[in-house]
């Protein structure tokens, strides 16, 4: 369990306000998300839940364990890892593994059954070292390696960040697996596809909570009705668009606009307008909003 | 304790798979250390001299023999006037001209006393003191030799004389290599402990596997401990490589015994990767270390006394140079190598050393910190 109330981390003598004022709670066995684009403070609240920064003020518990008074109890209780890659990469996988786990007084045949499904995947690549290893590889090592303690509390900093689709896919499964066995995860990531495979989620921004829910009650909290235009002129529709009197937002999506519109019972105003310019073949869906519509949104009310 | 095994496991382990580090660190030592004794040598030979002979005597031929005998001159060229060897020593062939004047050896056998023109090229202070220096004793010696062949003996006792006869205890025949060979071999261990033990915890810092690391519960005394054994290990064994190759190819050997020296030399290990820690503690990058060990490598190397005399520098710089673990260990090491001190004699050297790394790996220990 991690409870966190109203930490504060400024960097640069107070200037500039990393994590400013959060508070939210990690129930035992949930896999929760911290959803924020770069530089929303995810790591510095990483860092600090895992003993490696002070808060400027605040209280934070991990297990019920104060991370500044009792950070001993935390660092045997917790497996972490980092953003950026941190195993030794002149060592071998088993390596690696082996010394880790001595780190914390135990060994891998004693908490082999928790690694095992993502250590056979590597197993064949034992005595490889690790610098040698691929993007995804890696990934799984360290998570092997911040897990072969039998860790109470995972805290995972952006996992899945520069793994290639297919490994982020394993990877979030590999994760469910995990909250099955009833570990209490933390992860925090950047992309709002990944949200929706989290329990709860907390949105950042700027080093606040825009929001915190399941992905479905933040979906369904969205409260307007989303449009999805596409053409093969997209940027002259989006340009357009933009300039309509009853358009409440709208943004580029991947290959189509996301449209809100203020007032939503004019909505045949709206095929009058774009009819007056020629967008060669114009298709409107109403669509479901993602996590990413919402974040968009949150954003432009704060 | 289990957790320092592994950690020295780990470390070792590294260490023996970098195959690049190893060779500079165990092949690169030994090589200067057979090479640099015979370049950095103080005794000055091959002196570059010229001679203006106005006398054509058989004294002057002798004179002349017995300065290009003594080995120190090369005989350059003999010019026909002043001008003529001034000319040589601007061109820089000559670093000395011995003007020998006119009616030498008669004016020597009927006046009893000549005067000979030495001119000396001071551009190379060293090379110009001990050139007029080595020329200076050639003539006294001269000076003693004529007297006896051809001075009558007084009949009365003459005017007393003191003549001094110097007797160069601990390196009687003033052996250079006794004084370089114990020298170099510090410098290099210096050199080798402050890089390697400031780089390696940069190296976890660079690398961010210390993030890794902080988050366990390992004590950092222990992690440093790791950290520092290796090259305290290592640092013995290349010592020890220093030694033989001393004795094999300089037969420089310690005439103290070498329980002794293994003793300073743990002393000084331990305050030298202590002061090698703390620079690590201080920088982030390998960069950083590389400069700022560097730039404290220059000054040891200067002020600790391993190539210049600690008693002629100004009073400041030797209470700085009494804060450096290598002037005791240098120090020590001259003792035990030439004198054959023992425990008791270089105990001031020793605590001195220990205090000193006791101050650094404390303040190396209380600067690292597992949080920010």
């Amino acid at each position: 369990m991690i409870t966190v109330q109203h930490l504060i981390k400024t960097y640069n003598k107070g200037t500039v306000k990393a994590v400013n004022d959060i508070s939210f709670e990690v129930k035992d066995g949930e896999l929760f998300g911290l959803i924020g684009p770069d530089g929303a403070g995810k790591s510095s609240i990483f860092r600090m839940l895992t003993t490696l920064l002070l808060p400027d003020s605040g209280i934070a518990t991990v297990n019920g364990y104060d991370i500044v008074n009792d950070f001993q109890n935390i660092r045997n209780h917790i497996g972490y890892m980092p953003g950026r890659f941190s195993l030794y990469q002149d060592l071998t996988i088993e390596e690696n593994l082996e010394f880790f786990a001595t780190v914390f007084n135990t060994s891998i045949e004693e908490n082999y059954d928790l690694i095992k499904d993502i250590y056979v995947q590597i197993e064949p690549f034992k005595d490889r070292r690790t610098g040698k290893l691929s993007g995804g590889m890696k990934q799984k090592l360290a998570l092997c390696c911040a897990l072969i303690h039998k860790p109470d509390v995972l805290f995972l900093d952006e996992p899945t960040t520069g793994v290639d689709v297919v490994s982020r896919r394993e990877f979030w499964d590999m994760l469910k697996k995990l909250k099955n066995q009833g570990l209490t995860i933390l992860v925090s990531t950047p992309y709002m596809d990944e949200a929706g495979l989290c329990d709860r989620i907390a949105l950042l921004q700027n080093g606040q909570i825009l929001s915190i829910d399941t992905p479905a009650h933040i979906v369904a909290s969205f409260g307007d009705i989303l449009y999805s235009l596409s053409s093969p002129k997209m940027y002259k529709l989006l340009v357009t668009m933009r300039a309509y009197d009853n358009m409440n937002s709208c943004f580029a999506f991947g290959d189509s606009l996301h449209l809100t519109l203020k007032d939503n019972s004019k909505k045949d105003e709206l095929y009058s307008y774009l009819k007056k310019s020629d967008f060669g073949e114009i298709e409107i869906n109403q669509i479901m909003p993602t996590i990413e519509d919402c974040f968009i949104k949150l954003l432009k009310e704060n | 304790m289990r957790s320092l095994y592994f950690l020295l496991e780990k470390e070792f382990k590294q260490m023996f798979r970098s195959k690049g580090l190893l060779r500079t660190l165990f092949i690169a030592p030994i090589i200067q250390l057979i090479l640099m004794p015979m370049a950095a040598n103080y005794s000055v030979k091959n002196i570059s001299l010229v001679i203006v002979d106005h006398d054509h005597s058989s004294f002057s031929r002798q004179l002349i023999t017995k300065v290009t005998a003594s080995g120190h001159f090369r005989l350059e060229a003999i010019c026909a006037n002043t001008e003529a060897a001034l000319k040589e020593i601007e061109l820089d062939k000559a670093d000395i001209a011995i003007e020998i004047p006119d009616k030498f050896e008669q004016g020597l056998v009927r006046e009893g006393s000549q005067k000979i023109n030495v001119q000396v090229n001071a551009i190379e202070g060293v090379k110009a003191g001990l050139a007029g220096g080595y020329l200076s004793a050639i003539l006294s010696d001269f000076n003693a030799e004529l007297r006896l062949h051809w001075v009558q003996p007084a009949r009365f006792e003459p005017a007393p004389v003191i003549s001094i006869m110097p007797i160069n205890w601990y390196n009687k025949f003033m052996n250079y290599y006794l004084f370089i060979v114990p020298g170099i071999l510090v410098n290099l261990i210096t050199g080798i402990g402050i890089m390697q033990a400031a780089f390696n915890l940069v190296k976890e810092k660079e690398m961010g596997t210390i993030e890794q690391i902080n988050v366990t519960p390992i004590k950092k005394q222990y992690f440093i401990l790791g950290k520092l054994l290796p090259f305290f290990v290592l640092s013995i064994v290349i010592f020890t490589v220093g030694l033989m190759i001393g004795y094999v190819f300089y037969n420089v050997y310690p005439v103290g015994s070498f329980l002794t020296m293994y003793v300073s030399l743990f002393a000084f290990l331990f305050a030298l990767l202590g002061f090698g820690l703390l620079l690590s503690t201080y920088s982030e990058t390998q960069q950083q270390t590389m400069s700022l060990a560097f730039f404290f490598l220059n000054v040891l190397n200067m002020m600790s006394g391993l190539f210049t005399s600690i008693e002629s520098m100004p009073q400041w710089a030797k209470i700085l140079s009494g804060c450096f673990p290598v002037s005791h260990f240098i120090k020590a090491m001259r003792m035990i190598m030439l004198k054959g001190s023992s425990l008791s004699d270089i105990s001031f050297h020793l605590w001195s050393m220990l205090g000193v790394g006791l101050v650094f790996n404390t303040w190396a220990i209380l600067n690292y910190r597992k949080r920010s």
